[in-house]
Formats: C-alpha cells, sequence, structure tokens
C-alpha cells in the first residue's frame, strides 16, 4: 500500500525500473529507467521542480524560458501549482502540439523567429528578462538545481535500487542528467562508466554559419564522461522501434539513441555486468514525426542526411 | 586512409566537399596530415595545440575527448566526423 500524495509534485522521480530482457546481450543485464512515469511524462519534471523552488521568486516575479520542449510542459505543471506564471520563448515553428499542450497548462507563449532556432529563442528570452524585472529565467543549461536533481533523485533512487551499476548511459542534453546522476552512481559504484547518447544534430544546427554559435552547457563537464557516442537518426529510430517490439516500451527519439548506445557498451563489458539506462520520455509526443514506418524512416533519413 | 565528413560550416575550407581522405595512427598525426593540406581548416579547428571547444571530433562514433584528446588512436579505415558542439535537444520540434 501506498500513502494518497497530497500533490502532483509528490509524485515527481521514484521512476521505475525495468530490466530489458530480450535487448541485452547475453551475459549482460541492462536496466531501463522509466522517466515517462513522471507526472507531465518525461525526466524534465525532476528539474522542473528543483529549479523553481531553489529560485525562490519573490511575489510578482515571474517565469520565463526559452523552451519548446519537456522542460517547458514540466515548468508549466509546477508553475500552476505553486502560482507562479511562466513564459515560455520558442520558434515560431515549434510543433502545434507544444503550443497546445503549454496553452491548456496555463503558459504564455512567445514566438521567435524560426531562422534563428533554439539559439534565437534563448536570446529572446535573455533579452526580455533583461527587460523587465518581473521576469526570472531559470535557464536549464546553466542551472546548478539541475544537476542537484539528478544527484538527489535519479542517481540516489538508481543507487537504492540496485547493488551494483558497471555503466550508466543516458542521453545528452544539457548534461544534467549525466553529471547529477553520473555523481552519484560513482559514489556508490567508483568504477562505473558513464557514458553519453549524443544524437547527430539537427537541421539548424548543421546549418550554423559560424562555429561560435555553437554552445557547450555551462553545466556540462565531458571530463566526467568516461564514453561520449555519437549516435544517427536511423540508429536511434531503430532503437526505439526495437523498444516497442521487443519490450513493449514506447519511448522517445532520445531515448532510442540510449538504448543504442547501452546495447553498445553492454557488449564491451564483460559477463555479469549490469547497465543501467535512463529513457527520458515516452513516444507520444512524437506521434507527427516522419519515421514510424518503414518507409518513412528512409525517406526522412534521405532529407536530412548530410553526408 | 580514414574518411573524415565536414559539417557545412567547415566546407568552405575544404573546397564545398562533405569528406575528406586522410591518414594517421592517431587523431593528432590525422588532423595534422589534413590540415597541412587545407590550412584554412586547421585554424577552425585548432585553438593553439588543443581543438577548438566549440568543436568536436568523432572516431568511428566516439567523441576523442573521452578517447584520451588527440592522442586517441585511429584505426585503418575508420570514420571521423567534425561537427560543431551544440546543446541537445535543439531543434528536435522543428
Amino acid at each position: 500500500m501506498t500513502a494518497p500524495a497530497s500533490s502532483l509534485l509528490d509524485l515527481i522521480g521514484n521512476t521505475p525500473l525495468v530490466e530489458l530482457q530480450r535487448l541485452s546481450p547475453p551475459g549482460v543485464r541492462i536496466f531501463a529507467k522509466l522517466e515517462s512515469q513522471n507526472p507531465t511524462g518525461s525526466i524534465k519534471d525532476r528539474i522542473a521542480l528543483s529549479m523553481v523552488d531553489a529560485a525562490k521568486l519573490e511575489p510578482g516575479q515571474e517565469l520565463i524560458e526559452p523552451t519548446s520542449g519537456n522542460t517547458g510542459i514540466s515548468l508549466a505543471l509546477v508553475a500552476k501549482l505553486r502560482g507562479l506564471k511562466l513564459t515560455c520563448v520558442m520558434p515560431e515553428n515549434a510543433t502545434p502540439e507544444r503550443r497546445i499542450v503549454l496553452g491548456l497548462y496555463g503558459a504564455t507563449i512567445v514566438d521567435s523567429p524560426a531562422e534563428g532556432g533554439s539559439n534565437g529563442a534563448v536570446r529572446l528570452a535573455q533579452e526580455l528578462a533583461a527587460a523587465d524585472d518581473r521576469y526570472v529565467m531559470l535557464f536549464q543549461y546553466a542551472n546548478e538545481a539541475n544537476v542537484r536533481a539528478h544527484y538527489e533523485g535519479t542517481g540516489a533512487e538508481i543507487v537504492r535500487d540496485l547493488p551494483r551499476v558497471d555503466a550508466l548511459v543516458a542521453g545528452l542534453g544539457t548534461g544534467g542528467t549525466l553529471m547529477g546522476t553520473g555523481t552519484r552512481v560513482r559514489e556508490a559504484n567508483p568504477d562505473v562508466v558513464v557514458a553519453a547518447a549524443e544524437p547527430v544534430p539537427g537541421e539548424l544546427v548543421m546549418g550554423l554559419r559560424s562555429l561560435e554559435d555553437g554552445y557547450v552547457p555551462p553545466i556540462l563537464d565531458v571530463s566526467k564522461l568516461d564514453r561520449k557516442l555519437l549516435v544517427s537518426n536511423a540508429e536511434s529510430v531503430a532503437a526505439v522501434r526495437a523498444l516497442l517490439d521487443k519490450e513493449g516500451i514506447f519511448a522517445g527519439v532520445s531515448s532510442g539513441a540510449v538504448a543504442h548506445v547501452a546495447r553498445r557498451v553492454a557488449d564491451d563489458l564483460p559477463e555479469g555486468s549490469t547497465v543501467v539506462c535512463v529513457l527520458a520520455d515516452g513516444g507520444w509526443k512524437y506521434l507527427s514525426a516522419p519515421f514510424w514506418h518503414e518507409t518513412d524512416v528512409e525517406q526522412s533519413m534521405e532529407r536530412t542526411l548530410w553526408w | 586512409m580514414s574518411t573524415v565528413r565536414l559539417p557545412p560550416v567547415l566546407r568552405e575550407e575544404a573546397g564545398g566537399v562533405r569528406e575528406v581522405e586522410a591518414s594517421g595512427s592517431t587523431v593528432r598525426e590525422l588532423l595534422d596530415n589534413l590540415t597541412f593540406e587545407l590550412p584554412g581548416l586547421g585554424e577552425r579547428i585548432y585553438d593553439g595545440e588543443e581543438i577548438r571547444p566549440f568543436v568536436n571530433v568523432y572516431v568511428d562514433g566516439e567523441d576523442v575527448r573521452t578517447l584520451g584528446g588527440l592522442d586517441a588512436p585511429v584505426r585503418e579505415h575508420a570514420t571521423v566526423v567534425l561537427l560543431p558542439a551544440m546543446a541537445g535537444g535543439c531543434d528536435r520540434a522543428s
């Protein structure tokens, strides 16, 4: 029996681990941590709660964040239940699903020009925050409360639930999951291999006019990673489908990249090893993406084939 | 010989091509050989003796920063990828 929760926010974290028996190579056990089980369906609920509470907003202050993804939805939930206003800045070509769900949660949406991509949204949010004292920008890429949420939550839960971890695999976005979870898991398992699954960058990134427009998140310390593996779109999608076909897990695209790297890392480990991979969200928000059918994969890959 | 794949932002320094060939048994040797042929590329990739922070170099899909940096070994016929460093999660919604 579990006591009823007094708030949805109390249900953030404590996500389940499930063994991927059919995806694991012989002799190695891969466990997946299902972050889709958080209240809004993604791992970002953890950092939204942690960052908002750490910010200790004064009366009259409001949140602003450049995001068109899971972080926005998580912040919208936390803001609502903490009685705070939230503005999300996103490129005007972000998918309608994102706008609709953020609007339903009560967030205000500000558009940034499509051609500026995510960097443009960040710049606009910074300008708006600088021009108006009301706004507090949490900025997940540089917020230590992001890392702390994973050290105290994700990582501590893995250590509690598994006596030994030989490898930890998570997606590389802000770096928060890898830094926080990796540090905590390494404290308990000094020889653990911390591996990052890095998606091949999208079109706007590949279209950067200058290398100086690139970005390394301040909270990411690559020296704390043991491996950092680039995963193609085709590999991510193949692994998303394998998760569904073999394990019944309907996961998002980044989870496909993570599962792909988990298998690659598992192949390099001795028999008897345990691998944990963190699956950040479910597949529901990607239904309109053009890769769920075999022919779609080839066609969409064709369009984004850079070499 | 290894194949080196260039992102659009670096192709100008290589005459507009997507891929070039280079040889070397370490990343340093390979990049030195490559940038000797294409000095403009060298200026974009190197900051003194080090790889620029906004440039990622992958050998067979793995970032060389976790493989020993410029001393990382490169096998014969490897695939080397150069990419601008970029925070993840970007543009995936668009």
